[in-house]
């Protein structure tokens, strides 16, 4: 797994780093490089509603965005020596993500030995109106 | 037994979000306050392919959904509940080929806030997947049953 990410990595394909994970295409993750940074995009799919009176995509589906966004952040921004494995995630729920393309960019906020600690916005129309923040830290040994 | 129909209420309303029917997240126990649900082992759920370990947002995803439904059930059935956040520590990786259990019990309600905490673990509560703390706003534009017979 690690040495396929990395000739990924050497390629640029983060699209094809993304599609080795079945849950990614379950609930519609993408992600394209844009301006030196990796946008993580959540395609529109009526299976990722979970609030149906107002047509909002579920809460959950929002953290796996979140999650996935900075683990691809990872891999993209870090020399990886092993898989980043999540240790916690906090997800602020500032506005309803409405059922249409959401998208997700994460920062690398501190990078130390053995964690990284990343930080995550999601938006729908506007990235100055984020939909959901997060922070989150992953182990990297 | 108004109680028991506004539970049975709820029960059909959040099997029905379409996610809980695309993961086929199911109720195992409703009462006021607390809820537990079950979600099978598949292979379409994978985050890690090379250990076979389900993704952290299927986690988040049950934690969620049960934490929302013991929200939902500490409050009158026409109030709307939407999650202000959710912090969630990954305790260990599940196994793989085994379900996941989510629990959460409301331990405080306030006129606008229920606080809930939630764990996911696969048969033994000592051995917890994931923890998680969260809040939930009552009364906004969340999800509520009493709207959901128009959708």
């Amino acid at each position: 797994m690690l040495d396929n990410i990395r000739k990924l990595k050497e390629a640029g394909d983060f699209a094809a780093i993304n599609q080795l994970i079945p849950y990614a295409g379950v609930i519609g993750l993408e992600a394209v490089v844009e301006d030196d940074t990796i946008i993580t995009i959540l395609r529109k799919r009526d299976e990722n509603i979970g609030n149906y009176v107002i047509g909002a995509i579920h809460g959950g589906v929002v953290a796996a965005l979140l999650e996935h966004a900075a683990f691809l952040h990872l891999l993209y921004a870090m020399d990886i020596s092993t898989i980043p494995r999540i240790i916690n995630l906090s997800v602020d729920y500032l506005r309803p993500c409405l059922n249409r393309d959401t998208f997700a960019r994460a920062t690398l906020v501190k990078q130390g030995r053995r964690i990284a600690n990343v930080r995550v916005e999601v938006w729908q129309d506007d990235p100055a109106r984020p939909s959901a923040a997060a922070h989150a830290h992953f182990l990297l040994t | 037994m108004p109680e028991d129909t506004h539970l049975a209420q709820l029960a059909t309303a959040f099997e029905g979000i379409p996610h809980c029917r695309e993961l086929g997240l199911k109720i195992i126990s409703l009462e006021p306050r607390r809820a537990m649900m079950r979600l099978e082992y598949d292979d379409r759920l994978i985050g890690n392919p090379a250990t076979g370990v389900i993704h952290g947002g299927v986690i988040s995803a049950v934690i969620d959904t049960v934490a929302g439904l013991a929200a939902s059930a500490s409050v009158p059935v026409k109030s709307a509940v939407a999650t202000l956040d959710l912090r969630i520590d990954y305790l260990r990786p599940a196994l793989p080929g085994e379900a996941v259990i989510g629990e959460a019990e409301c331990y405080r309600l306030t006129h606008s806030v229920a606080f809930v905490r939630a764990l996911a673990h696969q048969g033994d509560r000592n051995k917890p997947v994931a923890h998680c703390v969260a809040a939930f706003m009552l009364n906004s534009t969340g999800f509520s049953v009493a709207d959901s017979g128009k959708a």
